[in-house]
């Protein structure tokens, strides 16, 4: 993945070239081998004037081979690598997945706009709704339900923003306090500016291999994706049956932990979609690692933190980290790999992990994915 | 603004004070646009009035706005609960500081302050 941040001047185009040689480099696999590309890309038209990007990314990685773009949101790349782990399933040997998403050449107002297109044009967009008050809306729920508070939430902040602190591909390498988090600029209640990930341009992309091909030219790939899994749910949050649940990542970590033969208690470290504070709770609670009502307090209490008993978002998570949006799901999985792997700045917090999961969400969870990854010890 | 059938529609019947939400065969409940019921495919589900008052299941008041409500700003919106639907609205004729989970309300239909477009709003009883 290439650095996330503030790249206003670079294209989608230009961060993807830089992503996908990286991807090629750390593969030791040659383009020509690619034999198709999924790339996630989700506001390409708003901010680049640019649709149609999937052969566009294939030129600018070198690849010729059948090349589509994916939209699911902020989950985008994240059903990139999906479409691809199928697509290995089904017989290819090499597939190329990743996204890019160029954002900060919009003014905040605009990028507010382009990102609320997520949510429904008519019930939600029409009434004014953004994207942090979406999750704002699942907050104050939340907090009537199962209690809570703003504090709670913060050190959800504080704690992604150490874990970046290292990460030199991270947006924000710099701590906050819980004081930080609850004093910021609000933008919309319960969340200050802390509580939202940040505005952000970069890329990711991953070389998908077979084992059998990685065994014939003597790869170096010791993570393994045993598990893929996708859901949906009603597109408007208004339509849910609960505000407080997400049932599309339930459903969508159901299916990945079956395929990998894993329960939650065998997950050792994960990479969860944190665009607010708020959805990481709903994430560990849908993943079945905390059950309802129960993840608000996990940060605050330790157990999700560098030394906890569960590490959550060691990259620092979109939160610190950032959150190029098309680009953010496979950066899970390469940031998650490298963790496995002992090749991340934070790899030796988690020295014994052999298994991992990414989530990754797009709208108010209408979309998830999630992936498993493992690791031999 | 082009009109969005159904959705407009539906703003029609609130500023007509008979806000209705659709109901399909089995019972199920949904709102316009849903020409067909998506369980069976089978067409034009039947209209049911809307029960009101309903009742405010969350709210936020949104400080930092998208272009088309940069002038309403800060405003409140909410999901309100009216019998068997639920519809997103912004809160008006309260202080936002009074708004709270629970509260009964109606629905109505007012104009942004940015644009001069359409909006539905929800009135405390």
């Amino acid at each position: 993945m290439t650095p996330f941040g503030r790249h206003a001047e670079r294209t989608g185009r230009d961060l993807f070239a830089e992503a996908a040689a990286k991807a090629f480099a750390d593969a030791g696999v040659e383009r020509a081998a690619v034999e198709e590309l999924f790339f996630g890309n989700f506001m390409g038209e708003f901010a680049e004037t640019q649709g149609h990007q999937g052969p566009l990314a294939a030129e600018m990685a070198g690849v010729n081979a059948p090349a589509t773009r994916l939209d699911s949101a902020c989950a985008s790349s994240g059903a990139a690598v999906r479409y691809g782990v199928e697509r290995i399933r089904g017989g290819a040997d090499v597939v190329l997945v990743g996204g890019a998403e160029r954002m900060n050449n919009l003014s905040t107002a605009d990028a507010t706009e382009a990102l609320a297109a997520a949510a429904d044009a008519l019930w939600e967009i029409r009434a004014g709704l953004t994207f942090p008050g979406a999750y704002s809306l699942m907050a104050n729920r939340y907090f009537e339900v199962f209690g809570g508070d703003r504090e709670d939430l913060a050190h959800i902040a504080v704690k992604n923003h150490a874990n970046a602190v290292d990460n030199d591909l991270a947006q924000y390498q710099r701590t906050l306090d819980v004081e930080d988090v609850l004093t910021a600029t609000q933008i919309s209640s319960p969340f200050g500016l802390y509580d939202c990930s940040p505005i952000s341009d970069g890329a990711s992309a991953a070389v998908l291999v077979s084992e059998s091909f990685a065994t014939e030219q003597d790869l170096d790939a010791p993570v393994r994706v045993t598990g893929t899994g996708q859901g949906s749910d009603t597109f408007a949050l208004q339509d849910r049956e609960s505000m407080v649940r997400t049932p599309a990542a339930e459903r969508a970590g159901e299916r990945a932990f079956a395929e990998a033969g894993i329960e939650p208690d065998d997950i050792d470290v994960a990479e969860v979609h944190d665009c607010f504070t708020v959805a990481e709770v709903l994430a560990l609670e849908a993943l079945g690692l905390y059950d309802p009502g129960e993840a608000i307090g996990a940060a605050r209490r330790g157990e999700t933190t560098i030394d906890g008993d569960l590490p959550v978002n060691l990259s620092g998570g979109l939160k610190a980290k950032g959150h190029p949006v098309g680009a953010t799901g496979c950066a899970q999985l390469s940031e998650l790999t490298k963790l496995l792997r002992g090749s991340h700045v934070n790899s030796d917090a988690i020295p014994d992990a052999e298994v991992g999961v990414t989530h990754n969400a797009g709208g108010t969870v209408a979309s998830c994915v999630v992936h498993v990854l493992e690791v031999d010890r | 603004m082009t009109r969005d059938a159904g959705y407009d529609d539906f703003l029609d019947a609130v500023a007509d004070g008979e806000p209705y939400y659709l109901e399909t065969d089995d019972g199920e409940a949904h709102l316009p646009p849903m020409p067909y019921d998506p369980a069976t495919g089978e067409a034009e589900p039947a209209e049911r009035s809307l029960p009101e008052p309903g009742e405010i299941l969350t709210h936020t008041t949104t400080h930092i706005a998208a272009p088309q409500f940069e002038d309403d700003a800060p405003y409140v919106t909410a999901v309100a609960a009216f019998g068997p639907v639920s519809v997103t609205g912004q809160v008006r004729n309260i202080d936002h500081e009074d708004v709270e989970i629970g509260r009964a309300v109606t629905l109505g239909v007012e104009r942004s302050e940015t644009r001069d477009e359409r909006v539905l709003v929800l009135y405390p009883v």
